[in-house]
């Protein structure tokens, strides 16, 4: 054991050592990602905004739609006391249809009487879902298109990748948005019927992501079904591909077995640089009023709520917008670390 | 040179053709029209009928198709509905020149701020000065137009008092139909609508020029004018700085719609008249010609741009040729 650890501390700072206990490439990439300060805190503080997100009505103390309107835009922190938070002098039942309420509020409340801190804290479910979401689509997408295209080659590598070529150029963004609001007219019109009708339930269901889901994941793969042709492109000429085909190995076999491991990699990490950009792209639809359908709090709605009262409440702004710049910032951070730690040509330089 | 660019040209037609295509017929299956009740007040059927004749909406789609065609090759991109004293031609002569300012400039400032902050950071490379200014990067980064927007205003515009918070310097007519008058007025105005879309394009930048200066900086080449005793400036700017910018003109194209993309929001939170807030502003509504006309604008401006991206990698990258 000690033997392990003198030899572990010998060959700490040593890239090239050969000798030893053999590690493979991968121990290698978490070592150099583990040795990064900034990534790794990155990493954690994204798991605890994942666990927020999942506990989150414990740690919040209403419900993210729970409106007291008789105290609207509440100051954070006003008349906030630890030790009468939830007491009874602080509580109020109405004879109204709005629910009953406490009227301190840690972090202030919106124009609508909704504790800024719960939707803050309900808006994480929205960002990370459409994080997680929109990469796992694009990759999908992106991954199939591109190793179709590439493993075949010829005329139909040339036609997909045309067909890529024209979505290059097509202002996405816009038309995305002409389609957001084309479904979100239908869905107001109560269409039941079919595809549509199906699409428009499971929307509902989701509070308005499905279709920011199929917004962000439309302007997204194509990049990465790019960058996937051109490592299959590159991958399917090494021996080891050449071997296998020549001891008879099916197309079906050298795609998953040869090929998808060694593309995936290079791809999760482009993903995993992408994914501030999903997390912008959701924020920028949900501010001009595309995104989730309210009282579903996401961040980009909070501002666009908030920004109008911008002078006299600042509040309403600068928590979400807090929020998102810190988890983006985190995201980059972890991006950044994988990509320093699985590019063996950087590596050396440091 | 000029024939591969005549070629990109002929090859950009169709392209534009089918999104123009494409945005009409979505715009067209909304369900609903122009002039659909608006609350309780129904418009009487007789006036429904007589207006979506005058317009010619009462044809069928491909017969609208062919003459909106018709009519952009005769440099008319239609009609608005709302406003009848307005056609789409006024409308984008007004909102154009300013989204087109708003949008070069900040790229203007992500260049300006993003080349020398990232020769800094290489020419010190792992020191200090290079921690602070990644770090720096990838904050700015990670501060999204929409949220940089609203915290500017709040700082220089509320707190300091010392910047307007809204609206764009200048009115038409602008000289030569898209340039603003420089007036204190206007680069007033400029100052935080610029400054929130391009200091994320100037860390974006700035990350490129250092990777890429220390590529340059570590390959045989440097290394053969150093040798020969060459001046450390001389070695930067003459020899390092064009190779280690191919990387930097990569993302020309990806910067090109992050200024459209961000100058729906950015024009939003300053409420500056750009075609970003107008397109936004008339989602809800059935405007379909300035809709369709303004997607064809983004397309005209994207496939501009990636020409000028591949025409500059063949400057900046002799081994480039097109033939």
């Amino acid at each position: 054991m000690t033997a392990d650890k003198e030899l572990e501390k010998l060959t700490e700072n040593d890239d090239n050592a050969s000798y030893g206990k053999g590690r493979s490439p991968l121990q290698d990439a978490f070592r150099e990602f583990r040795r990064n300060k900034v990534a790794v805190a990155g990493t954690v503080f994204i798991i605890m905004v994942i666990i927020a997100a999942f506990i989150a009505p414990v740690i919040t103390p209403y419900h993210f739609a729970t409106q007291n309107i008789l105290y609207n835009r509440a100051k954070p922190m006003e008349g906030y006391d630890i030790t009468t938070v939830f007491a009874e002098e602080n509580c109020h039942w109405y004879e109204t249809p709005l629910e009953w309420g406490c009227t301190v509020y840690m972090s202030g409340s919106d124009a609508l009487g909704r504790d800024l801190w719960s939707r803050v804290v309900y808006g994480t479910r929205v960002s990370l879902a459409v994080a997680f979401t929109a990469a796992t689509v694009s990759l999908v997408i992106g991954l199939v298109y591109g190793t179709v295209s590439g493993f075949n080659g010829g005329r139909v590598d040339n036609i997909m990748m045309r067909i890529v070529d024209f979505l290059y150029a097509v202002p996405m963004l816009p038309i995305i948005i002409m389609m957001t609001v084309y479904f979100k007219a239908l869905s107001r019109r109560g269409v039941s019927t079919g595809l549509m009708g199906w699409m428009i339930e499971l929307n509902k269901l989701t509070g308005g992501l499905l279709f920011v889901f199929i917004a962000i994941g439309a302007l997204n793969w194509i990049g990465m079904a790019r960058m996937a042709r051109g490592q299959v492109l590159s991958y399917k000429e090494k021996e080891f591909v050449e071997a296998a085909q020549a001891i008879g190995a099916s197309s079906g076999h050298i795609i998953f077995k040869h090929l998808i491991p060694n593309v995936l990699g290079p791809l999760l990490i482009a993903e995993s640089m992408a994914i501030p950009g999903y997390i912008f792209t959701e924020s920028a639809l949900s501010f001009i009023g595309l995104g989730v359908d309210p009282p579903t709090p996401s961040w980009g709605a909070m501002i666009n709520e908030g920004y109008s009262g911008l002078r006299s409440n600042p509040h309403l702004v600068l928590l979400p917008g807090i929020a998102l710049t810190v988890l983006t910032l985190a995201f980059n951070f972890m991006g950044d670390g994988l990509r320093d730690a699985f590019d063996t040509r950087l590596r050396g330089r440091k | 040179m000029a024939r591969y660019i005549f070629r990109r040209i002929l090859m950009a037609i169709p392209v534009v053709f089918l999104i123009v295509l494409a945005t009409f017929v979505l715009v067209h299956a909304m369900p609903g029209g122009p002039f659909d009740a608006v609350g309780t007040k129904a418009m009487p059927e007789k006036i429904r009928v007589i207006l979506e004749r005058r317009y010619g909406l009462d044809q069928p789609l491909y017969k609208q198709f062919g003459a909106y065609v018709w009519n952009l090759l005769h440099g008319d991109l239609g009609p608005l509905f709302r406003r009848q004293s307005q056609t789409v031609n006024d409308i984008v002569a007004q909102t154009f020149p300013v989204s087109i300012q708003l949008g070069s400039l900040s790229i203007l400032v992500g260049f300006a701020f993003g080349i020398p902050i990232g020769i800094i950071a290489a020419l010190n490379h792992n020191t200090v000065i290079d921690y602070i200014v990644t770090f720096m990067a990838v904050i700015t980064r990670s501060i999204p137009s929409l949220v940089l927007g609203p915290f500017l205003i709040l700082i220089f515009g509320v707190k300091f008092d010392i910047l307007p918070i809204a609206f764009w310097g200048a009115d038409p007519p602008f000289v030569l139909g898209f340039l603003p008058h420089p007036t204190k007025e206007f680069w007033l105005h400029a100052v935080m609508p610029v400054f929130s879309l391009g200091t994320g394009m100037a860390a974006g930048i700035a990350r490129l020029t250092r990777a890429g200066l220390l590529d340059v900086l570590s390959s045989d080449y440097i290394r053969t004018a150093r040798a020969k005793g060459l001046h450390e400036r001389a070695i930067i700017i003459v020899h390092a700085l064009k190779n280690s910018l191919i990387p930097v003109v990569t993302i020309l194209g990806p910067l090109l719609a992050a200024a459209v993309t961000g100058s729906f929001i950015t024009e939003q939170i300053f409420a500056l008249n750009g075609m970003g807030r107008n397109f936004v502003n008339s989602i809800g509504q059935r405007e379909y010609f300035l809709q369709t006309s303004l997607v064809l604008i983004y397309g005209i401006l994207l496939v501009s741009g990636n020409l000028l991206v591949d025409i500059m990698y063949a400057w900046v990258d002799p081994r480039i040729r097109y033939d």
